[in-house]
C-alpha cells in the first residue's frame, strides 16, 4: 500500500545532477531518461527500485531525468523526492 | 595544516564531487547561504551522501550548518554529525550562548552515537557587530571551539558600511578577531576575497591577512586557492632562517652561553617560538632546508 500523499520532485537538470519526479500511481513504474542509459540504465533502475522498496512505496510512478549524476547524487535526489512526497522532509 | 578553506554550495553536485581535487586544505559544504530555504532538505541529503560515498580523505571537511535562529540547524547536525566532519561551522554566532547551544546539542548526539565528546569541533562564523564585540567570549566558550572565522560580507551589512576590495572598513574587525582568537588559543581564518577574477587583488588581500596573524583564509573560488596556500606557507627564506635560529640555540647551549646572537641580532624567546612554528609548518608541508 503506497504511502505517497502528494506529487513531489527533487534535483535539477544541471550537468551531474538528475531531476526526479514522483507521483501516486497504480502499481509502480520507473521511467528513465539518461544519456548513459545504454551503459547504466539497469544500475540506475536498480537503485530506484531499492529506494522505493526501502521506503515501502509500491503504487508510484518515478520519473528520472538523469544528467550524468553519480550514484550518490541519484540516491540523494530519489530519497529527497520520496521524503517530500511523504511529507517527511 | 589548514591554510585554505574552499566553500562548496551544498546543493550543487558538479561542484561537490570535485571538491577533493581543487587544492584546498579544507572544503566547506555550505548548507546555509548557498542553499535556498526550500532546498535545505535536498542539500542536507546530498552532502550526507557525498561525504559517505565520495573520497574526501585528502582534505578536511567542514560543514556550514544553518544558524541557531532557524528551524534547520538541528536537522543539519542530526544528518551530518554521524559522518564526523572535521569541523562544524555555525554561522551568525553573536554570543557565547550560541556556541553553548550548538555544543550541548552536539554532545547529546555524540553520546547517542557512541562517539567521544568533542570528536567534531567548531569554527564559529562571526559576521555581526555583536559577534565581533563578543569574539573572545565566543572563542573561549567551549573547548569544542577550534577556530574563529570572520565573515565580512554580512558584517559590513550589519555595520552599515560598504564592502570594498581594499578592506579598510574591516581593519578593526580583522585585528580584533586575531587578538580574540589568539588570546583564547585557537586558530583564526580570514573572510573570502569575493572578486573571482582579480588575481592581483586576492594576493594583496591574502598577504594582508597573513601579516595580521590569521592562520589561513577562506575562498569562494578554486582560482584563489593556490595563492592562499602559497601566501600561508612558510617561504624558503623563512624556513632557512628558522633552522639557523635553532642551530644557533643548539651551539649556544653546548657552549654554555646565555645570550645568543644571529646575524648581529639577539635571539630571544619569541624568535625561537616563531622558528619552531615555521619548522613545524614546513615539516607538515614536506618542505625542508635549501641546500646552501
Amino acid at each position: 500500500m503506497s504511502e505517497v500523499l502528494k506529487p513531489a520532485s527533487a534535483g535539477t537538470m544541471e550537468s551531474s545532477d538528475a531531476l526526479v519526479e514522483l507521483e501516486p500511481a497504480q502499481g509502480h513504474q520507473i521511467q528513465l531518461t539518461s544519456v548513459v542509459e545504454a551503459q547504466f540504465g539497469d544500475a540506475i533502475r536498480a537503485v530506484a527500485e531499492e529506494l522505493l522498496d526501502r521506503f515501502g512505496l509500491t503504487d508510484v510512478c518515478l520519473r528520472i531525468d538523469d544528467r550524468g549524476a553519480l550514484e550518490c547524487v541519484l540516491r540523494a535526489r530519489i530519497e529527497t523526492a520520496i521524503l517530500r512526497a511523504k511529507g517527511e522532509n | 595544516m589548514r591554510r585554505s578553506m574552499l566553500f562548496l554550495p551544498g546543493n550543487t553536485p558538479n561542484v561537490i564531487q570535485n571538491g577533493d581535487v581543487l587544492g584546498a586544505d579544507a572544503v566547506i559544504f555550505d548548507l546555509e547561504d548557498a542553499v535556498a530555504p526550500d532546498q535545505k532538505d535536498a542539500a542536507r541529503i546530498l552532502v550526507r551522501n557525498a561525504m559517505t560515498f565520495l573520497d574526501f580523505s585528502r582534505v578536511e571537511t567542514i560543514v556550514r550548518i544553518n544558524s541557531v535562529d532557524t528551524p534547520f540547524w538541528k536537522k543539519d547536525l542530526d544528518t551530518i554529525l554521524p559522518l564526523k566532519p572535521t569541523l562544524i561551522m555555525p554561522p551568525k554566532t553573536s554570543a557565547a550562548q550560541d556556541v553553548l547551544t550548538v555544543d550541548a546539542y552536539m554532545s547529546q548526539l555524540e553520546d547517542k552515537l557512541g562517539m567521544a565528546r568533542n570528536t567534531v569541533r567548531l569554527i564559529p562564523l562571526i559576521e555581526t557587530a555583536l559577534g565581533l564585540e563578543n569574539a573572545f567570549q565566543i572563542a573561549a566558550a567551549s573547548s569544542r571551539v577550534a577556530a574563529l572565522f570572520l565573515g565580512a560580507e554580512d558584517l559590513t551589512a550589519d555595520l552599515r558600511c560598504k564592502r570594498t576590495k581594499e578592506g579598510e572598513e574591516i581593519a578593526y574587525a580583522r585585528a580584533r578577531m586575531v587578538a580574540a582568537a589568539r588570546a583564547a588559543g585557537v586558530d583564526v581564518y580570514d573572510t573570502p576575497f569575493t572578486d573571482v577574477n582579480d588575481d592581483e587583488g586576492i594576493r594583496v588581500d591574502t598577504e594582508k591577512a597573513k601579516s595580521l596573524g590569521f592562520t589561513g583564509k577562506a575562498s569562494i573560488s578554486p582560482r584563489h586557492v593556490p595563492v592562499i596556500n602559497e601566501v600561508f606557507s612558510p617561504s624558503q627564506r623563512d624556513i632557512d632562517y628558522a633552522y639557523e635560529v635553532m642551530e644557533a640555540i643548539r651551539i649556544a647551549k653546548e657552549q654554555g652561553r646565555g645570550a645568543i646572537a644571529l646575524r648581529g641580532k639577539m635571539i630571544d624567546a619569541p624568535i625561537v617560538n616563531r622558528a619552531k612554528q615555521t619548522i613545524e609548518a614546513a615539516e607538515e608541508l614536506g618542505l625542508g632546508r635549501s641546500d646552501i
